[in-house]
This record gives structure tokens, C-alpha cells and sequence, in this order.
């Protein structure tokens, strides 16, 4: 049985699936449900200054995709919308009733240093394990001059983390928006501030859908929508590829990263973690089927590590970030094509047609003795993959690669390229 | 003491035994069946059909939520596509060559599919499809089953004039008077057959048989072109003895008894029934006396499941029905007493040459009080001779048709199941289509 225990930024959890700042975390209730679910942590639902700011009625829309339901989720809700000291007494509540689960609080306040400094001292009191900073809450907040509208701008990212280590002697976990062109702009400038680690991704600005009879974006408040923050399984593509994004940024090695974005189970988790992660925030996936979740996150993940060998987190964290490289580091002389087994193979056209219509013509489709046959003429086949995606079958298509025929050889070297300078020859 | 009666169960059991055996899919599970489809380039499905819907077409704008668009890509090939959909045995057609057959043995319920598109147009739109502007010609079609109908309809859409002339005293054919009463529940045959009229332009006359009101010399002279399809009218008898005892009936007329019949716990049955034979005929005869209140329903067939033109989704559907189902078995004589049958003694068979039966030498005896026989359904040419004399060519039984489904009079076409092919709705749907469009090319060519 694989050690799922996490120290993170100093921060312990038995595991490292935590639940993200969000409604599931709001209040004692959930939180208490959550940890007896097993969820190895929680970030606290962003407090923030009294009075409490008011919700609207009507708060997700979803995308589902082919009878899935919510393959994408957006919210229009915002922080908190319960006193100060009501949230400040039940997370204290918590973490002394469970105190090897991490609780984390998610703070949002005017960025003002008063708005930290008088904020501050009451999260650290409650003795919660850390704090993270809302930058990145992409609706209503950010309207306000908090959240996003904060993220967005690297020189008040770097100076709010500053604020936060001066004012406290808690981890500080900077929470990034992907609402911003070059992720690691804010990522650097979190850690100038002295931000202890960051987590992201927060949702990503969007419309999930409009209302075609009440010609209006979803989800709709009295006839009218506005955007909202996009998550859930749809853009664990565009976390992923942030995540790593920092993880191999050599300004910022070692910083701890929590990964957040559409992880739905075990294999998402030990995605991000083998993109550099150290624990995962989960919400979308909660908020679909429940806190039980957590057992197959759990059991899944600690059993992939057993088959593999891996007896800590540590062991596989990061493994695949030196193999996350630019497109101009790739090598040019490598070639794979694809397999198709013709003994699994259903005969559902697919692979013929997506090749014929839109990529190289090279799947023929036969009738031999009348009967359908697909096969790849390999001379054409530029090993793109696509075949293998459409095909409905498990392991019907492979792409196989060839023998390396020529050295690696990579855009840089390549004849083809107007910047490529041959070497003289001495 | 034989005992044939009605009511054998409260009236509201019937009611519900004869109601829609497989209820449509709710929209939700019919967009999650169709997701289920993988939308297949030159589809076996689509290759399966005898009218060549395009399925993965339609179950992709199901998926969308285009229904008007989904039901029209099926009604465009078949305007029955909605009795199709409940009647088709989908499981030796179009799902038996689904792919997920080869990948999971379990198609996608293309059937279910057909009937939540075509539901949705009948119910949201009974007029889709308009007349051609009028062409002048005038085509007689005698008879309005599935072949008739469709014949009609693609006719109509050319702009043709149609007149039908139908023996019996309602459309639908076999859809109205032959299918089980739970495949096609309440009046869906002639909710079907209005939809199909909706075009324009044809006109139905009742009760006029070929042979006897009108021969088919009259037709050829009265009208530009001519379609026939009168189906099977004759029954196979067992030519037993006996075979003229009180309690023996064709299934053929107790299914139709059956289906025209508003108050079905007025119908007798037999404590115990014996049906012969082994296709869906004998099927849904066992089935129906079975849901009627019979408590020993007994199907007996000559030869072996593999040979019983019955699929093997109709035979697990009798015996889920509590129908006892006999092999190699043919009946040898009928026992009555005082004019009612009371038995059957049968002759045991075991496999011969050319997988036929033949006689094993022992026989046994079954008691019972009503006997339905169910060996075949006949073609009869005698309506069509005009003076006496066929002049039209008889093939193996069945008129003689070419691809065109053109007879070998001029400008008389024929289809459904008085031509050779499957004995199927859908078959018949495609004959009087294709039959419709050769005409078409002829009179306008």
C-alpha cells in the first residue's frame, strides 16, 4: 500500500486530494462530511470583508456532451456569503476536531494592505494550516477591483503575497487565474512577493451555452446571463498544460504547485502530480457525484503506485516534466504509423473516412469477399494519431513506431528552417 | 369436456396485456442510446435495411435534438417508418449488423431510436409531406398494406394521382389485420395510414376486391399504370383429419379477430391452446392467447429453433409469454368429440436430407381445447385473371417481378409479399417505393 501522505509548503495532508475553495467547502457541515468521506484537505470558500456579498438565484450552467452530463461547469457565484466571524468559528471548529486534515483559507479582500492587514490576524488565529490568495475568481469579484482583477496583474500579485507573509507567519498559497496570456508572469511574481506556493488553475472566463428561447447566456437570472468561471473535466487540458508550464520554469523550481482543473479521478490526480503537482484541488467532480468520490481517488491512486513501484508521492512527482519540452525540441527524423488489428476491428468506417476527408488518404477502405476491411497504406501514413482517436475500440489502432533510421534531428538543425545556420566546416 | 371462453382474466389485465408491449424511449434515454451509435462511415446498418434508411444520419439528429430533421431522413426512405420501427425484427436487420454486435453483442436499439423520431414528427407535424405539382397521370394500386401505401405516397410526391382499392373495410393491411395487438397498440395503424394520406392526391375506395368488384383488364384500360399488392390470401391447411372440428381456426383470422376487436375480454380462448407451426404467425398467435387468459398455450413445430422462420428474439418473446414450445413434432390427426377438437396426435420427426423432417415412428398426444394453425400463408392468383385466363407470369408462387418491380404485363408493377423477397413490412415499404419511382421514370420519361 502506497504513502499517500503530502507535505506541502509545510502543509500535511494523509493524502493529497483536497477539495478546492468553492461550495463544497462553504461551511462545518460540508467540510466535516468531506473529511469523513476521507478528502485529505480543504480550501475554505474565499472569505472576505463584512457585510457579506449577496448571490444570485441561478448560480451553474453545464455542457454535457453526448447524454454526459456536465463534461464542462461554470458558476456565477461568488465568495462567501456568511459573516466573517461565522466562517472564523467554524473552521476553527474543524481544525481542532481534525487536525491531520489540512484546512487551508481562501482569502479575498480589497487590495489594500489594510483590507490584509486587518484580515490577517483572524485566519491566522483559527489555527487553519495556511492560507490561499484569490487571484483568479473571474466573475463579480473581479468587477470589484479582487480576484481575477488582481491575478492579472503581476506587480499586485507579488504585492499582495508580500502583505501576506509580512502580516502572517502562515504558508501562502498564491491561486492563479488562466483568465492571462503568459502564465508564468503572475507565477514568477508570486514567488518575488515570498508566496510560498500556488495553485492553479481558477476557472477560465466563459458562456457554457445561450438559451435559445430566451435568447440569453446560461445560466440565465430573470432573463439575462452574464459570463462566468469555466471548469470540470473540459479544461483539465488547459490546467495540465499551465501546471507544467511552471514546473519547468527554472526560475521557479521546487515551488510547490497544487493542481486544480477538471481532475475527476485517480488518473487525473497522478496526471498532474507527474506534471509536477504536489496535491490536486478537486470541486467539479464532488459537486457531480458527491465526497465519496474520494475513496476511488484514493484506492486508484495508491494502487497505480503499488503496480508501478512507487512507494511515495515523491517518487513519480515531476517524472514527466523533463519530457514536457517546447515543439522546437521534438525530433523530426522520429516516425511512428498506424496498426490497425484487423481481428478487433468492428468495421465502423471511421478511421477511413476522418483519414480520407480530412487528414492523408492513406486508410483504404476494401471489400474483400464483400466484406468491409480498413487497412493502412503505410507509405502515406504521416503517423498523425487520428486515426487511433476516432476508433472506437480499445487498442484496435496502434501507432508503431519504426526504427530510428536517421539521428535525432531537431527545427533547429533542420535544412528547412530559414534561421538554421550550417556549422562551417573546419 | 373442451372449454373455450372469454374473460379467462379481469378485463383491465387484458387491457394492459394488449397494450404497448415496449414503451417508447423517454427523451433522455433516447439520447443517451444515441449516443451509443458511433455514427459509422458506410454504415452495415444502413446496408441492412431494406429501404436503406440512412440510420446513423437520423440517431446523429437525435442526438442534436433535430427530431424533424431525424424523422424526415427516415420517413424520406420509408413513409412507414413508424410501424417499422415497432414491427421490424431489427434484431435479424439493421442491429444484427451494428458494429457494437461485433464489439459487445449488444447493438444499439436503432428500433427504439426510429420509433422516438418518427413518434415525434406524427405527433408535432401529421402533414409533412405535400403532393408534386399534378402531372395528369392516374395509377391504380390494389391494396393498402405497407406496399400499396408506399407505392401511393412516392407516387404522390411525384405529383401522380393514386386511386387504392382495398378489399377489406380498413387500410393498413397486415399493419391493421395481421401484426400483434402489443406491437402496434391502440389505432396506430390508422393514425399511420392518415399520416400517409396527408400528402394529397390519393384516394382510397374500401371493400373492392380484385376478382370481384373489378379485374385487373379494367385497371390496365382505366389507368395510366398499375400496382399490385394484394399480399397472400390464401391460408395452408394441416389437410388432417379433423381439421373441420369446432375449435380449429387459422391464427391468421384469430389475430385479426383480435385486432378489430374493441373489448378483447369478450374474445374466447381455449383453456389450453396448441399452435402450429413456426413463424411469427404462430408467435403472435401463441403469444395473444396466452395474454387472452389460455393457461397451457403449446407451439408445435416439424423441424428444430434453428429452422423456424420465427427469430430467435421472437421465440424467447413466446416463452417469456409462458408459451411452451415444441420441436420436431408434426401433427398426424385431429380428436374431437361431438363436432369439437379435443386433441392432437403427433407424429415425432427427426432431421433428414436437406434439413428436412421426416417421420421418426412414435407419435403422442396433446389435449386441447383450441387448435391454431399457423403452417403458411399462400399466394392465390385467381383475382387477377381476366376472362378466366393469368395473363401475368407466376414465378415459385408469387408474381414474377423485375428489379423494378415491372411485371411481365405492361404497366403493371407489383410488390410486398405477393412478389418474391422477405415477408416484411419494411420489404414491402421498399418494393412499393421502388415499384413508385420506375413508374414514375416510365409515365414521365
Amino acid at each position: 500500500m502506497a504513502d499517500l501522505r503530502t507535505n506541502f509548503a509545510g502543509i500535511r495532508s494523509p493524502n493529497p486530494f483536497w477539495l478546492a475553495s468553492a461550495p463544497p467547502t462553504d461551511k462545518e457541515y460540508n467540510v466535516v462530511r468531506a473529511f469523513e468521506a476521507g478528502w485529505g484537505g480543504v480550501v475554505w470558500k474565499t472569505l472576505g470583508e463584512d457585510p457579506p456579498i449577496v448571490n444570485v438565484s441561478s448560480r451553474y450552467g453545464a455542457v454535457s456532451w453526448g447524454g454526459q452530463r456536465i463534461a464542462g461547469f461554470n458558476n456565477i457565484e461568488l465568495i462567501t456569503d456568511r459573516p466573517l466571524q461565522v466562517n472564523l468559528d467554524e473552521i476553527r471548529r474543524v481544525k481542532r476536531n481534525w487536525p491531520d486534515r489540512a484546512v487551508v483559507v481562501s482569502i479575498m479582500v480589497p487590495c489594500t494592505e489594510d483590507a490584509w492587514k486587518k484580515i490577517l490576524p483572524h485566519v491566522e488565529d483559527t489555527g487553519c494550516d495556511g492560507i490561499e490568495l484569490n487571484f483568479g475568481c473571474p466573475h463579480g469579484m473581479s468587477e470589484r477591483n479582487m480576484g481575477a482583477a488582481v491575478g492579472q496583474v503581476p506587480e499586485y500579485v507579488q504585492m499582495v503575497a508580500a502583505w501576506c507573509k509580512h502580516y502572517s507567519k502562515m504558508p501562502v498559497i498564491v491561486k492563479l487565474t488562466p483568465n492571462i496570456t503568459d502564465i508564468l508572469k503572475p507565477a514568477r511574481a508570486a514567488l518575488a512577493g515570498g508566496a510560498d506556493a500556488v495553485s492553479l488553475i481558477n476557472t477560465v472566463m466563459s458562456i457554457t451555452a445561450v438559451d435559445l428561447d430566451l435568447m440569453a447566456p446560461e445560466p440565465t437570472v430573470d432573463g439575462q446571463g452574464s459570463h462566468g468561471g469555466y471548469c470540470g473535466p473540459a479544461v483539465k487540458p488547459i490546467a495540465l498544460r499551465m501546471v507544467g508550464d511552471i514546473a519547468r520554469d527554472t526560475e521557479m523550481r521546487g515551488l510547490p504547485i497544487s493542481g486544480i482543473g477538471g481532475i475527476s479521478g485517480w488518473r487525473d490526480a497522478a496526471e498532474f502530480i507527474a506534471l509536477g503537482a504536489g496535491t490536486v484541488q478537486v470541486c467539479t467532480a464532488a459537486m457531480h457525484y458527491g465526497f465519496r468520490i474520494v475513496d476511488d481517488m484514493i484506492d486508484g491512486l495508491s494502487n497505480w503506485m503499488d503496480s508501478k513501484g512507487y512507494a511515495t508521492i515523491a517518487d513519480f512527482q515531476g517524472r514527466a516534466v523533463k519530457n514536457y519540452v517546447h515543439w522546437s525540441d521534438l525530433n523530426l527524423n522520429f516516425k511512428t504509423i498506424a496498426k490497425i488489428d484487423q481481428d478487433l476491428c468492428i468495421k465502423c468506417g471511421l478511421c477511413h473516412i476522418a483519414c480520407e476527408d480530412t487528414s492523408h488518404q492513406s486508410i483504404a477502405a476494401l471489400r474483400v469477399d464483400g466484406k468491409r476491411r480498413y487497412e493502412v497504406i503505410e507509405e502515406e501514413c504521416v503517423g498523425c494519431n487520428l486515426c487511433a482517436h476516432v476508433c472506437p475500440v480499445e487498442s484496435c489502432i496502434t501507432m508503431q513506431p519504426q526504427p530510428a533510421a536517421k539521428p535525432k534531428l531537431v527545427w533547429g538543425n533542420h535544412p528547412n528552417n530559414p534561421m538554421y545556420v550550417p556549422e562551417a566546416a573546419e | 369436456m373442451t372449454d373455450i371462453a372469454a374473460g379467462r382474466l379481469p378485463p383491465a389485465q387484458i387491457a394492459a396485456n394488449f397494450a404497448d408491449a415496449h414503451p417508447p424511449l423517454t427523451p433522455h434515454e433516447a439520447v443517451v442510446e444515441a449516443s451509443r451509435c458511433y455514427y459509422c462511415y458506410d454504415a452495415p446498418c444502413m446496408e441492412a435495411c431494406p429501404t436503406g434508411i440512412d440510420i446513423p444520419s437520423f440517431i446523429k439528429k437525435i442526438g442534436t435534438g433535430n427530431l424533424r430533421g431525424s424523422a424526415l431522413t427516415i420517413f424520406e426512405q420509408n413513409i412507414l417508418g413508424g410501424s417499422c420501427a415497432r414491427v421490424c425484427p431489427t434484431e435479424i436487420l439493421c442491429e444484427r449488423a451494428c458494429v457494437r454486435m461485433a464489439e459487445e453483442e449488444r447493438p444499439v436499439r436503432i428500433g427504439a431510436l426510429q420509433r422516438r423520431a418518427t413518434d415525434w414528427l406524427m405527433e408535432h407535424d401529421p402533414a409533412p409531406f405535400q403532393r408534386g405539382p399534378a402531372t395528369g397521370k392516374h395509377i391504380a394500386v390494389v391494396g393498402a398494406g405497407p406496399a400499396g401505401l408506399a407505392c401511393a405516397h412516392r407516387l404522390a410526391l411525384h405529383g401522380h394521382e393514386v386511386t387504392i382499392f382495398e378489399g377489406r373495410p380498413k387500410s393498413g393491411g397486415l399493419n391493421e389485420y395481421g401484426i400483434a395487438a402489443y406491437k402496434l397498440a391502440d389505432d396506430f395503424a390508422q393514425r399511420e395510414v392518415a399520416f400517409v394520406l396527408s400528402v394529397g392526391g390519393i384516394h382510397i375506395e374500401h371493400d373492392k376486391q380484385l376478382g370481384r368488384d373489378f379485374d385487373l383488364a379494367t385497371l390496365q384500360r382505366r389507368f395510366d399504370a398499375v400496382f399490385l399488392a394484394i399480399g397472400l390470401s390464401g391460408v395452408r391447411a394441416l389437410e388432417l383429419e379433423g381439421e373441420s372440428f369446432a375449435g380449429v381456426r387459422n391464427a391468421v383470422d384469430f389475430i385479426a379477430e383480435l385486432r378489430q376487436s374493441g373489448n378483447k375480454a369478450n374474445l374466447p380462448v381455449g383453456r389450453s391452446v396448441v399452435v402450429i407451426g413456426g413463424g411469427n404467425t404462430a408467435i403472435d398467435a401463441a403469444t395473444q392467447a396466452r395474454r387472452l387468459g389460455a393457461e397451457d398455450v403449446t407451439i408445435v413445430y416439424r423441424r428444430g429453433p434453428g429452422d423456424m422462420s420465427a427469430t430467435a428474439d421472437e421465440q424467447d418473446w413466446a416463452q417469456t409469454n409462458g408459451v411452451r414450445i415444441r420441436h420436431w413434432a408434426t401433427p398426424h390427426r385431429l380428436l374431437g368429440r361431438d363436432g369439437q377438437v379435443t386433441g392432437i396426435e403427433f407424429m415425432r420427426t427427426q432431421p433428414g436430407a436437406n434439413g428436412r423432417a421426416v417421420p421418426a415412428g412414435d407419435t403422442f398426444t396433446l389435449e386441447t381445447d383450441m387448435v391454431l394453425k399457423a403452417v403458411g400463408q399462400v399466394f392465390i392468383a385467381d383475382p387477377l385473371k381476366s376472362d378466366g385466363s393469368l395473363a401475368l407470369a407466376v414465378e415459385d408462387g408469387r408474381i414474377a417481378v423485375d428489379a423494378d418491380r415491372r411485371t411481365s404485363l405492361p404497366g403493371v408493377f407489383a410488390g410486398g409479399d405477393c412478389v418474391a423477397g422477405l415477408d416484411l413490412t419494411v420489404a414491402a415499404v421498399q418494393d412499393g417505393k421502388v415499384a413508385a419511382l420506375a413508374i414514375h421514370r416510365q409515365l414521365m420519361g
